[in-house]
Order: C-alpha cells, then structure tokens, then sequence
C-alpha cells in the first residue's frame, strides 16, 4: 500500500538523518537521567515518610513519570527539525513528488516514536538497579502508552513548525504549551500532594490520566479504570494531532 | 497539432500580507512546446520564481488556468506532480544526507524500486560529474556541487517535464558549459525544460524558445532570433559630451535612425543598415560641433530587446 511505503521511506530517511546527528537523543536523554540519579534518591526518602504517594516505593512512582516527560519534551521538540527542513527546501521538494502528505508527517512521527520507546527501555533499564520494580506485561503497554503520548505531541510540533516555520516563533511557544502541561501532570510529584486547586487544574491537563495510566500499568494494575482512561484518552487525541498534523503538511505553501 | 507541454490562460498571483499586496504575476500566457528547451527570461522580482511554484502546484493561481504535461493544475496537481520534476532556485538538498542518499530516496518517491533508484543515482552522479562525492555529506559539498546535486534530484526519475529555477546561477563558466550540455541531452532524450534565467548568454545559447517577464507581465516572447529580429537593423551607442538634448533631436531626424534614447549620457540608436548609418552619423554630428566622444555598432543582443521592451538592462540587475 502507497501510504506503508510513503511512511516507511520517510521514516527511513528521517532515522538516518537522527542518527547521524543524535544530539537532540541524547539531549532528550540527558536531562531525566540526570533527574534519576540525582533527584530520585532524595525522593526515595521522602516517600518513605510521607502519605502523599501511591503504593509501589517511591521509584514506582517517579520512573513511570519520566517515561512520559521524555515523550512529552521529546516529541514537543520536534518541530524544530521541520523548520530546518522547511528551510533547506526539503518539504517544498518533497511536495512537489507523489508522496502521500499523510506520509510526510506520519514518516517522522515514527522516528519520534521509536526513539521515544528506545530511551523509555534505556531508562528503565538504568532505574533497576536503584529499586524500581516492573510487571512486564505492564511494562510493554507501558511502552505503548509512551507511544501514544509522542504521537499527540509530535504532530501537534509539526503543525505548529508549519505554521510558524521559524525557530524564534517555535521556541517560546511550545515551551509555553509544554511546561504547563508538564508541571500539573503530576509527573515528578504525585498531584495528591497538591492543594485542591492545583489538583482541580489537573484534571484539565490531558497528560496527568497518562501519568495515572502508566503507573498502574507499571505495578501491573490492568483493571484500575486509570488504565482504560489514559490510553483511551491519548488514543483520541493521537488521532486528532494526526488528522490536523496531516492537514497541515497538504496545506499549500504559502 | 501536437499538444503543448505547459499551457497557461490569465495565470495570476497576488500575495497577501500585513496591509500591503504583492501583484506578483499578473495574467501570465505562455505555450510551450513538447522537446523544447523553454527560457523564463526576467529580472530580480518579475515574478519567474511565483510563475513556477504555481506550475510546480505549490501555490494556486490567484486567477487563470494551466495545462502542466497533459494534466489540469487546478483539477488534477496530483497528476501534474507525478508527470514533472522541480528544482527550486534555492535547491531542496539537507546537508546531513549524501547526495547519492537524496537520489535514491527521490528516486524512490516516484515510485522506483530501491534497484532501480540506485542504479539510476550512479547515472546521475556521473551525468553530473560527482561520482567522488557521492558518498559524503551535502554539507560538504561546494555551491556549485550543491546545485548539479539539486538539478540532478529534479531529473532522476525521467521526467517528461523539468522546471529548473535559475540552474546555473552560481556555477562556474566550466561547470555552466557542462550542465548546458546536460540539459540539451535531456532535451535530446525527449524531455521538455522550464528554466528561468538572468543571464542572456544562457538565454541565447540554450533556450530553443523564450519569454521574457517584467513585473509579473510577459513583455516579448519567440525564439531568441526572433526576438532580435524585432528590433530591427543594428545598434549604435554613442557616447557625447555637452548637450546631448540638442544632438538626440539631430540623430532622430537623420535617415535610416528609427528610434534614439538616452540613458546616463550614452545615446542609443536603432538603425537600419548600420555599417552605412555609422559614417552618415558621424559626418551629421561633425557638421553640427557635436563630435561624439565614442560611438560603437553591434547587432542587437538579447539584452538590446530587454532594454527595448523594459527600459531596463538586465546586466545591471543580475550583477
Ligand atoms: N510568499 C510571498 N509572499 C509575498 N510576496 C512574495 C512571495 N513570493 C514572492 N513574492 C513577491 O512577488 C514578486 C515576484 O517574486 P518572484 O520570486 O516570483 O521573482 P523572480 O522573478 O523569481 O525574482 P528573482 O530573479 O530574484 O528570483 C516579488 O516582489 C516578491 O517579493
Ligand atoms: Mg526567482
């Protein structure tokens, strides 16, 4: 099928272009390894004497957290290797080919996805040794989960790219859109720490029913209806970043 | 009647932005024929670069309509785009892939098989002289290694119609010789070639037809014979010291000058017979006191006909 192939020479060549140039990988992994070492330790203490956290030890809580700051910062962040491509005449020299515009952006969005799920192993993996106990089979739809969260992201990036084609316009904005979403996601902390206010504001941000999702997923908790919610949840909102993501890579250049 | 390779009606484009509109092309005709080498003469903002992008469906016309290789722009773009190849006057190359990757996917984007994309990007990589680089980087690459990589991505899928924006800018008069003789191999093979140029050797040299636009208009069109044919007889250039207003009334009134302007103290004149006009010219302005500090006679070149039809050189503004 036209669109597979579409996909698959996109996602080839955008994985090529990434590995030759892992910088933003190794960036993006940078910081939550940083915040594993560093900060998770701390955590481990205070979770011991304090009501605030949910059950599983303190690194059942903060690891399935990261996992979903790496998918949130690392597919915000994309955008910027559009506007780069944008400029090189890339996009415009690819338009003017019979490739599928859904492919153009599902192509990279691929990429983004499996480099999400990769740091999301290398990072679990690192978490072992300091406590943090996996149900495997949580784990794999952990990994789904993760997926997702990047595939709502991603395209969201990419439209904005299109949109805006400037890494000055780009940079504020999705810091904007992505710290906010980051903060009241409950990622670092549990929002059940929080006053009543915060936790309502919460409520409002899609990315804490991931958070919820992929800690339950991790202690193994398949029928805890946070499960159902967040990956119901991401999946929606997957499709409709990608509906509007495709949107925009089919819109003329101005 | 053969069917012609681009066809446009009325073609138009207006920009739009903050208050201001850009009449960028503004009602555009043009027939090109099937095997031709087509030139899209015209300088800086007339519009050329616009009246491609709407060819090459990446911006609607404003107004009008176009037949591209058979198919309609406006009805069917994703015909047009399977049927033609694009090259932008700022290329389309990212400097982190080697130029054979950028073939081999391009290739494989219409529709080859990895094969087959291969062994089409070899043809290419030696048709355009960068077999050594093949395999490094498009950073790396010089300028003008960068622009035969990027016309060579616009041919590898042998398309029966090539839009080339500005191919040569850029290259040197080594490496323009070269890639003129490439695009006459693809005229040759049976292609037909869009391009749009500054420089009125290559206009001359190359295009078997061309058009010449000035803000957004199609000021003169043939082929380069016919196009110094219309100016007809020779040029003369003189140059005068003092007044000049009284010596430019004197030569409009000699025989055979049809026309005679001045521009930055150098009269032009468009005369019949320019070998017998020269002494006749050069007697009358004697006879008057008003002997001319240089004079020279050529036949007319293309620049002549863009300064006829523009009141403009196109040498100063492609300098
Ligand atoms: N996207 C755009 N938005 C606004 N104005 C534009 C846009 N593209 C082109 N223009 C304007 O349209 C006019 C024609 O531009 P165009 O690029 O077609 O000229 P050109 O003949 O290709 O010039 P050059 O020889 O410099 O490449 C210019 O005044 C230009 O500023
Ligand atoms: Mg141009």
């Amino acid at each position: 099928m036209k669109l597979i192939r579409d996909t698959w020479l996109i996602y080839e060549r955008s994985m090529y272009l990434t590995l030759h140039n892992p910088v933003w990988v190794v960036l993006g992994l940078g910081q939550p390894l940083v915040l594993l070492l560093f900060f998770g330790p701390i955590l481990n203490s205070v979770a011991v004497s304090s009501a605030g956290f949910p059950p599983g030890g303190a690194f059942n809580v903060f690891v399935p957290g990261l996992l979903i700051q790496i998918a949130l910062f690392g597919a915000a962040f994309v955008g910027f290797g559009l506007v780069a491509e944008l400029r090189y005449g890339v996009v415009e020299r690819m338009r003017v080919t019979p490739l599928s515009r859904a492919a153009m952006l599902l192509g990279r969005s691929l990429r983004d996805v499996v480099i999400l799920v990769a740091q999301g192993l290398l990072l679990v993996l690192v978490a072992l040794p300091f406590g943090l106990r996996i149900d495997p089979a949580g784990f794999v739809v952990s990994l789904g989960l993760l997926a997702l969260v990047g595939l709502v992201m991603a395209p969201i990036s990419y439209s904005l790219a299109l949109m805006l084609k400037s890494e000055d316009a780009l940079a504020p904005l999705l810091n904007g859109i992505s710290l906010p979403l980051l903060l009241l996601s409950g990622i670092l902390l549990p929002m059940a720490l929080a006053p009543d206010w915060l936790q309502a504001l919460a409520k409002l941000d899609p990315l804490s029913y991931a958070v919820t999702a992929i800690r339950a997923l991790f202690n193994g908790r398949f029928a805890d209806p946070a499960v159902a919610t967040g990956v119901g949840l991401m999946a929606v909102l997957a499709a409709l970043a990608i509906v509007a993501g495709r949107r925009a890579f089919a819109r003329a250049a101005a | 009647m053969t069917e012609l390779m681009v066809e446009t009606h009325g073609l138009r484009r207006t920009f739009k932005g903050r208050g201001k509109t850009v009449e960028a092309v503004r009602g555009v005709d043009l027939r090109v024929a099937p095997g031709e080498i087509f030139g899209f003469l015209g300088p800086n903002g007339a519009g050329k670069t616009t009246t491609l992008r709407m060819l090459a469906t990446l911006i609607e016309p404003t107004e009008g309509t176009a037949l591209v290789a058979g198919a309609d722009l406006r009805r069917e773009p994703g015909r047009v785009r399977e049927r033609i190849g694009y090259v932008a006057q700022g290329g389309g190359s990212d400097p982190g892939m080697t130029g054979r990757g950028e073939l081999v996917i391009q290739g494989r984007l219409f529709g080859l098989a990895r094969k087959e994309a291969e062994r089409r990007a070899v043809e290419v990589l030696e048709a355009l002289d960068l077999v050594e680089a093949a395999d490094r980087t498009v950073g790396t690459y010089s300028g003008g290694m960068r622009r035969r990589l990027d016309i060579g991505i616009g041919m590898i899928h042998r398309p029966r119609l090539l839009f080339l924006d500005e191919p040569t800018t850029g290259l040197d008069p080594q490496a323009r010789a070269h890639l003129w003789d490439e695009i006459r191999r693809l005229r040759d093979g049976g292609a037909t070639i869009f391009l749009t140029t500054h420089y009125l050797e290559e206009a001359d040299a190359l295009c078997d037809s061309l058009a010449i636009i000035d803000h957004g208009l199609i000021v003169a069109e043939g082929t380069p014979i016919e196009l110094k044919r219309a100016i007809a007889g020779d040029v003369v250039t003189l140059g005068l010291n003092g007044s000049t207003d009284g010596a430019l009334n004197l030569l409009r009134s000699a025989p055979r000058v049809r026309e005679a302007e001045l521009s930055d103290g150098t009269v032009r004149l468009y005369v019949e017979d320019g070998d017998l006009a020269l002494p006749e010219l050069l007697r009358l302005l004697d006879g008057a006191g008003m002997p001319p500090s240089s004079i020279s006679l050529h036949r007319p070149s293309l620049d002549d006909v863009f300064l006829r039809q523009t009141g403009r050189s196109l040498r100063d503004e492609a300098a």
